[in-house]
């Protein structure tokens, strides 16, 4: 026996409190944010699998192409095309599209959040030190932790995965944010202020353009760590190729598993080159 | 001439509570280091007024530290005076509020930076224009005025460069055609050239001094170099731990340095680069003229101990020269004083910088003459004072 005190803390029910408080005064908010993931998500999804396929594999193809050269670009085309062929019927290729829109929508949503709370960060130094806390925080916790509060919030399938995706993936984007604002030199601030420029202007017209190729970078670890999470928000209930691999693992189909794998990995692989090479781009222009 | 600034007991104290810091130092006095011993508050300047005229180029020099970037980051409100007043004509700057600020800053002053503040994601153009863009002015316009601006600072041929495709005097330059596009009255220079070496640095200055002569702006300027202050600068004041301790035109600070840090400083000058003409010549007292004729000339020689005489006409055209001994002779053998004139002396002009006559006044064994455009005499330059100025 270790002889542990029988004491007992349940700071569970407090949580619960806060949860349940939560539901009850914000329901419409969270049913309102559910609403407009779900309709966004959709939409994308429907508009990718309405696209043909070619269009896509031409797409990968050019951007592999133009971005980097013209081998990548045949290979990327080539590689995308493979994972259509898996599981006959266009079966991956529809999961290939509701993963892509889940990913789109998640970097999207995080960008939108992610840039201008990374600029209020560098603009402000109380919100700074609320929220770099809160970063280091989230960056330790492991990804499925941040089902729990997303299946509370939003129950089961779609709208939770894309809010988990959100949450593990926004930070870098926030953090990057803020670092490339505030190391825009001081002396380009100055001048722009002795020009009689607008505190807006300034950040138009000098901040975020020195701060594009860092804010850049930041995106594109976003992205990564979307795609990341995408196999396990899929535990949620949210389909595409995660959730191929969950239940290829529940019956233990090393075969069909090994393709929704290697589908992850291939599309995993063209979206990091292709994002890191246009982060490049950006840099190149200074 | 109009007074185009007026700075009037402008401090600048850094800190957390700089108006009490203040009120406390103009009743109780204390140096800067006390000042920052006693309470932690940094003194960039303190009780500073001075005046400058419109067109002039008003240098500020002074060590390290001394509050010279303060002190010109308050003339544009990048520092707001913790007191004291600023007046650009008859308006009070210190007294605007942000669009009136913002407006002036658009309009009537600009600044150029000693790490120059380019733009480094715009081309050289898009630099120059930045300016004209935060003032509204439409794009074509604005790129009209900023190619001919570009033309004027020499970087014509380079506007759709990237500025990291430039050298450091040719990226100043951009500086430098950003701060003139905008038409401003006061231009404000800190340290603008000390990041570059000293040859690109000697050519800028002249470049500012060519520009300058065209557009006749109110140019402050600031610099730690005493031989860039006294070239560039019409008057100077010379700033010591927060205050200005001397302001003058070059000549007065070097010939009358107020303390012996200021003596300090202008020691390392080169004298004969600042020294004109005019610094160092004589009035003509012992003249001769050509209605006076010989006997008249011989005796002023002979009163004043000297060999040889400047002769004019009656309007003070200078017409030559005579020797004792030639003008002896010739009264001995009756010629006039028009037979026995010499041209083989030199001249110069008021504004000669004495550098440049050192070899005129060791080849000539006459006296240098100093004349206006009309060939007036204006003074008399003997070789010892050249060569005085030297040391
Ligand atoms: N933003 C600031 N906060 C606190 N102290 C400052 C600030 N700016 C300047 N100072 C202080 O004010 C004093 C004057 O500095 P300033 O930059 O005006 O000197 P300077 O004459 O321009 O020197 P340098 O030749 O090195 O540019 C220094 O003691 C400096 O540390
Ligand atoms: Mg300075």
């Amino acid at each position: 026996m270790n002889n542990f005190p029988n004491i007992t803390l349940e700071i569970g029910i407090y949580a619960e409190m806060l949860i349940d408080w939560l539901m009850d005064n914000f329901e419409i908010g969270f049913d309102a944010i559910s609403f407009i993931l779900l309709q966004i998500l959709l939409g994308i999804e429907s508009f990718l699998l309405w696209l043909p396929w070619w269009v896509i594999v031409g797409i990968v193809f050019a951007l592999g192409w133009r971005l980097i050269n013209l081998k990548t670009g045949i290979f990327f085309g080539a590689m995308i095309f493979l994972v259509g062929t898996f599981g006959g019927e266009g079966l991956y290729w529809g999961l290939m599209m509701s993963t892509l829109a889940l990913i789109l929508v998640a970097v999207l949503v995080s960008l939108t959040i992610g840039i201008p709370l990374g600029i209020w960060m560098a603009y402000n130094q109380r919100i700074q030190s609320i929220v770099t806390p809160i970063l280091d925080g989230m960056q330790t916790m492991p990804s499925f932790v941040y089902l729990i509060p997303a299946m509370v919030f939003f129950g089961l399938g779609l709208v939770p995965a894309v809010f988990a995706t959100i949450i593990y993936a926004v930070p870098p984007v926030i953090r990057l944010t803020n670092l490339a604002i505030r190391e825009v030199s001081q002396e380009m601030i100055e001048a722009g202020q002795s020009f009689g420029s607008t505190p807006w202007q300034i950040l138009r017209k000098i901040q975020l353009p020195q701060a594009l190729p860092t804010i850049m970078t930041g995106v594109n670890q976003t992205t990564m760590m979307a795609l990341a999470m995408v196999v396990i928000a899929s535990m949620v209930g949210a389909r595409g190729l995660g959730m191929e691999v969950l239940t290829a693992l529940g019956r233990l189909d090393t075969a069909r598993g090994f393709e929704a794998g290697i589908s992850i990995v291939i599309l995993a692989v063209i979206i990091d080159r292709l994002s890191q090479a246009a982060t490049n781009r950006f840099k190149a222009k200074e | 001439m109009t007074t185009k600034l007026k700075v009037e007991h402008v401090s600048k104290i850094f800190g957390r509570n700089p108006k009490s810091i203040l009120k406390k130092m103009n009743k109780d006095g204390g140096t800067k280091e006390q000042i920052e011993e006693e309470t932690g508050h940094t003194v960039g300047v303190h009780d500073v007024s001075f005046e400058v005229e419109e067109g002039e180029t008003f240098v500020i020099m002074g060590l390290s530290g001394s509050g010279k970037s303060t002190l010109i980051r308050c003339l544009n409100l990048l520092n707001v005076p913790t007191g004291g007043k600023i007046f650009i004509g008859d308006e009070e700057i210190t007294a605007y509020n942000k669009s009136q600020l913002r407006k002036f800053r658009q309009d009537k002053i600009a600044m150029v930076f000693q790490h120059f503040g380019i733009l480094t994601h715009r081309t050289v153009l898009n630099n120059v224009e930045y300016g004209l863009e935060i003032k509204g002015m439409p794009k074509s316009d604005r790129e009209k005025v900023a190619r001919t601006v570009i033309e004027t600072v020499g970087l014509g041929g380079w506007e759709d460069k990237m500025p990291s495709q430039l050298s450091g005097g040719m990226q100043q330059r951009i500086g430098l055609a950003r701060a003139l596009a905008t038409e401003p009255d006061i231009l404000l220079m800190d340290e603008p050239f000390s990041a570059l070496d000293p040859l690109i640095r000697r050519e800028m200055q002249q470049e500012l001094l060519d520009i300058q002569n065209k557009l006749k702006k109110t140019i402050i300027f600031i610099t730690h170099d005493v031989n860039e202050a006294f070239k560039l600068g019409d008057r100077v004041a010379v700033m010591k731990a927060g205050k200005v301790v001397q302001i003058g035109t070059p000549e007065e600070i070097l010939s009358n340095p107020a303390d012996a840090y200021i003596k300090d400083f202008v020691q390392d000058i080169d004298r004969t680069k600042i020294l004109q003409a005019k610094n160092v010549m004589f009035k003509p007292t012992a003249i001769g003229t050509i209605k006076g004729g010989i006997k008249l000339a011989i005796k002023e020689m002979k009163d004043n101990g000297i060999s040889s005489l400047f002769i004019l006409d009656s309007e003070r055209k200078l017409q030559g020269i005579i020797t004792i001994d030639d003008a002896i002779k010739a009264n001995q053998e009756d010629k006039k004083l028009s037979d026995i004139l010499r041209n083989d002396f030199e001249t110069t002009d008021l504004e000669a910088y004495v550098q440049d006559l050192i070899p005129k006044a060791t080849e000539s064994k006459f006296p240098i003459a100093v004349v206006d455009e009309n060939s007036k005499l204006l003074g008399i330059i003997v070789r010892v004072s050249v060569l005085s100025a030297l040391v």
